[in-house]
């Protein structure tokens, strides 16, 4: 599989605004996976989190807001506590959620989720949890 | 001063390229005072140096000025020039008119040309006011002092000792030898420190040059390059080492068991110890705080069994005083503690151990004889899991240095867990793997290749306990997956710290260090191991985390800056330094406290501040921070520095007066 890295794309307005809404520099991490490695949603995802940075870092915004995991993230903060440079992962996941809320896109599927919720007897907590995900 | 000469470099076209210089010759010329103005292409040249030594002496000239780059460049060139002219060096003044006025005016022809004849101008106007100051002899004592007896303070202590002149070699342990005495074997040859070290340690014992202190500490420093006083505290031995043999009797008999310092912790030594077999030297001491005798009243074994009397539980510290030239810092490192490493249950698990402690485990002196067992129930583990960068690289955990040695020694361990247990597992978590040294990078290649060790590329997030076996929750980043591994035994490549008690040592000796508490170097690339502070030297970790090879080149780097200073048979002082006007001093105090190399000082009986000539570097801190303007900086003085300014503003003299009204 190949990827064309381009400039355009490296620090497009996109990049920046994810940055801007997360207090963030991606450009911090060093990719040495300890978020990954203790992340508890991590292996539900389909780009871990370390991978979700360095997509952002090398410009590929669309595979990161196109992936679930940004959505299965639980906003634990594990991820931030742990690492060693400090990046505020949780922040930039949420800056993402952010972003593709604002395209009015649900990604959430909020009538299918509160349905479960009555069947299923979910926590009050998770369903406000994904509640939350779909305010901006 | 009557007789100014002014020599204008042109600098190829550095200069003459944006300043007009026969403008400036032209209007030097009719200065008062000026009775030579020459220009050159090349004054730094050999021509250019012999045309401006051959005009001094010509023309009788008693000061001159050299209109040229910065003062760091060329100043010590024509002050030398000036001594072959036979004229006194600090008559010669630097006149940047490069930095200062060709190069940020190099498209503004007028200005700079304007520009560079002000700069003359305040220059001559201060050089008139020069006085005739010379350079001071200082006695020297050609004695040296290191301080740590590790693999750094052995190769200083022999080269300086090889060179004809005596050493004190201080040890706050029982032995020297260091850290590298509890090393299994070394990266990438895999030599023991057995037949490698100890035959320099007995050299250093035996060697007529070198007197050893071993179990001493720093007590205080006093005095400055080449004339300094240390009082050294010799801690109670318990046992007169005039008499002791060595034989290892009461060693042998001593019932009490404390943990090994020297095994981190992971065997039982005994209250009565030397470091190690090979200790040097040979000579046991006791440990008072596990001594039966200091602790209960009873026991004295040791006194029984000792055949010369030589045991002698009445001793006291001692305070001895030695005088010595220079002083090597040769204090070398420690591990983060456990306790800092929270997620990985370091502190907490009895298998989740450091570096060292499995250095100590492969060691064939350590807690089981070379055999590989994990310490909580001295099982042999199937399998070990290292993991990299656990602190270094961590700006979180506040190490954000790269502790160099780790990919390395993890790469042997790893092999040489492998050579003991041979159906045994071996995987490392790496972040990156730097193995920049000579036949480093073969040795990890050999270690991948050979050994069946899985590097995983990810850092690894937690360690925990289930039944009893450690769980590693870690990523492996190459495949994008995280990854649990269940292990016996865990290790950690802790980062380097300062040595405990460098901190201490640099408030006793005034040294700076960097804020991690490395010492630090005069120049990080071209002064790397002189201190910043005149008769100090560096070697070894003490200065930043290093492996075996680059402290022993960094060790003789020091020897060899301390030989060189004691082929002098005095020390020669720089005379533009300041001077206090004791008739002027109102014995605040405020210079003592804003000078960094504690050369200025209040006398102790008339409060009047003093300077002493070797230690100060003529900053001038003291001199700006004066508030009675008892201090003066010799040929800076206030009047100088006040005669330039108004030379350097004659321009905007209408200006400044029209402001004033």
């Amino acid at each position: 599989m190949k990827i064309n890295i381009k400039n355009e794309e490296i620090r497009s307005e996109r990049v920046l605004r994810i940055e801007e809404i997360a207090g963030e520099n991606i450009f911090k991490c060093y990719q040495c996976g300890k978020c990954s490695a203790g992340c508890p949603s991590a292996d539900q995802m389909d780009l871990l989190p370390n991978q979700v940075v360095r997509n952002l870092q090398i410009g590929k915004v669309d595979a990161v807001l196109n992936s679930k995991s940004i959505w299965i993230c639980a906003s634990c903060f594990m991820c931030w506590t742990r690492c060693p440079r400090g990046v505020n992962l949780t922040a930039l996941f949420e800056a993402c959620r952010q972003v593709k809320l604002r395209e009015n896109i649900d990604e959430v599927g909020l009538k299918q989720t509160i349905q479960e919720a009555e069947e299923m007897d979910i926590p009050q907590i998770a369903v406000i949890s994904v509640l939350r995900k779909l305010t901006s | 001063m009557k007789r100014i000469g002014v020599f204008v470099c042109h600098c190829g076209l550095n200069i003459a390229g944006s300043v007009d210089i026969d403008k400036i010759v032209e209007e030097v010329s009719k200065l008062n005072h000026i009775v030579y103005v020459k220009n050159y292409i090349f004054l730094c040249s050999q021509p250019g140096q012999q045309m401006v030594e051959d005009i001094v002496k010509e023309h009788n000239l008693d000061g001159f000025i050299v209109a040229n780059c910065s003062p760091t460049l060329h100043e010590k060139t024509f002050r030398n020039t000036a001594i072959r002219a036979g004229m006194n060096p600090y008559f010669v003044e630097v006149a940047n008119i490069r930095e200062q006025s060709s190069w940020p005016h190099s498209k503004e022809k007028k200005k700079a040309t304007q520009k560079a004849l002000l700069i003359i101008k305040a220059t001559i106007k201060k050089l008139v006011k020069n006085l005739d100051y010379h350079s001071k002899r200082v006695d020297l004592t050609k004695r040296a002092l290191i301080i740590g007896g590790g693999i750094a303070g052995i190769q200083a202590a022999l080269d300086i000792a090889d060179g004809g002149y005596e050493v004190v070699l201080l040890d706050r342990q029982q032995s020297i030898g260091g850290h590298m005495a509890q090393i299994s074997e070394t990266f990438p040859t895999l030599d023991c420190p057995q037949c490698i070290m100890t035959p320099k340690m007995t050299e250093v014992g035996n060697h007529p040059k070198i007197i050893l202190r071993t179990y001493s500490e720093v007590e205080e420093v006093t005095g400055f390059i080449g004339n300094f006083t240390v009082k050294i505290r010799k801690k109670a031995t318990s046992v007169d080492w005039t008499k002791c043999t060595g034989c290892g009797e009461c060693i042998a008999k001593c019932p009490a068991k404390p943990l090994s310092v020297f095994d981190c912790f992971l065997s039982k030594g005994t209250a009565m110890y030397r470091d190690f077999e090979q200790a040097v030297p040979s000579f046991p001491v006791i440990n008072r705080d596990a001594c039966l005798y200091f602790q209960k009243g009873v026991c004295r074994i040791c006194e029984k069994v000792c055949p010369i009397d030589a045991i002698d539980f009445e001793q006291q510290d001692e305070i001895v005083e030695e005088q010595v030239g220079a002083i090597i810092i040769a204090t070398g490192y420690d591990l983060m503690p456990m306790s800092e490493q929270g997620e990985y249950g370091a502190g907490k698990y009895k298998d989740v151990i450091d570096g060292m402690q499995f250095e100590r485990l492969l060691a064939s002196t350590g807690p089981y004889a070379g055999d590989v067992k994990r310490p909580s129930d001295e099982k042999v583990p199937d399998s070990v899991v290292f993991i990299q960068c656990a602190g270094s690289r961590d700006p979180e955990s506040n190490y954000p240095y790269c502790s160099k040695v780790c990919c390395m020694y993890i790469a042997k361990q790893a092999l040489l867990y492998k050579h003991n247990v041979h159906h045994g597992q071996a995987y490392i978590f790496y972040i990156d793997i730097r193995s920049t040294g000579k036949g480093y990078e073969e040795f990890v290649q050999r270690v991948q290749e050979e050994s069946g060790v899985i590097y995983i590329r990810g850092k690894a997030s937690k360690v925990f306990k289930r039944g009893d076996k450690m769980v590693v929750w870690g990523v492996d980043t190459l495949t994008g997956q995280t990854v649990e591994i269940e292990t016996d035994l865990v290790v950690l490549a802790s980062a380097m710290i300062p040595s405990s008690g460098a901190f201490t040592l640099a408030s006793k000796t005034r040294l700076a260090t960097d804020k991690y508490g490395w010492f630090s170097e005069a120049h990080p690339k071209l002064r790397p191991v002189e201190s910043v502070t005149g008769g100090y030297y560096l070697a070894g970790a003490a200065q930043a985390p290093k492996d075996i090879p680059e402290t022993v080149t960094h060790a003789s780097g020091a020897a060899s800056k301390v030989l060189a200073l004691f082929s002098n048979d005095f020390l020669e002082s720089d005379p533009i330094i300041v001077q206090v006007d004791p008739e002027i001093c109102n014995r605040c105090g405020y210079c003592e406290a804003v000078c960094a190399y504690d050369a200025v000082k209040l006398n102790s009986k008339t409060k009047i501040a003093e300077v002493n000539e070797v230690l100060c570097e003529g900053c001038g801190a003291c001199a700006a921070t004066c508030p009675s303007g008892a201090i003066s900086h010799r040929n800076n003085t206030r009047s100088q520095i006040f005669d330039m300014i108004s030379v350097a503003t004659e321009d905007y003299k209408e200006i400044t007066t029209k402001f004033d009204k």
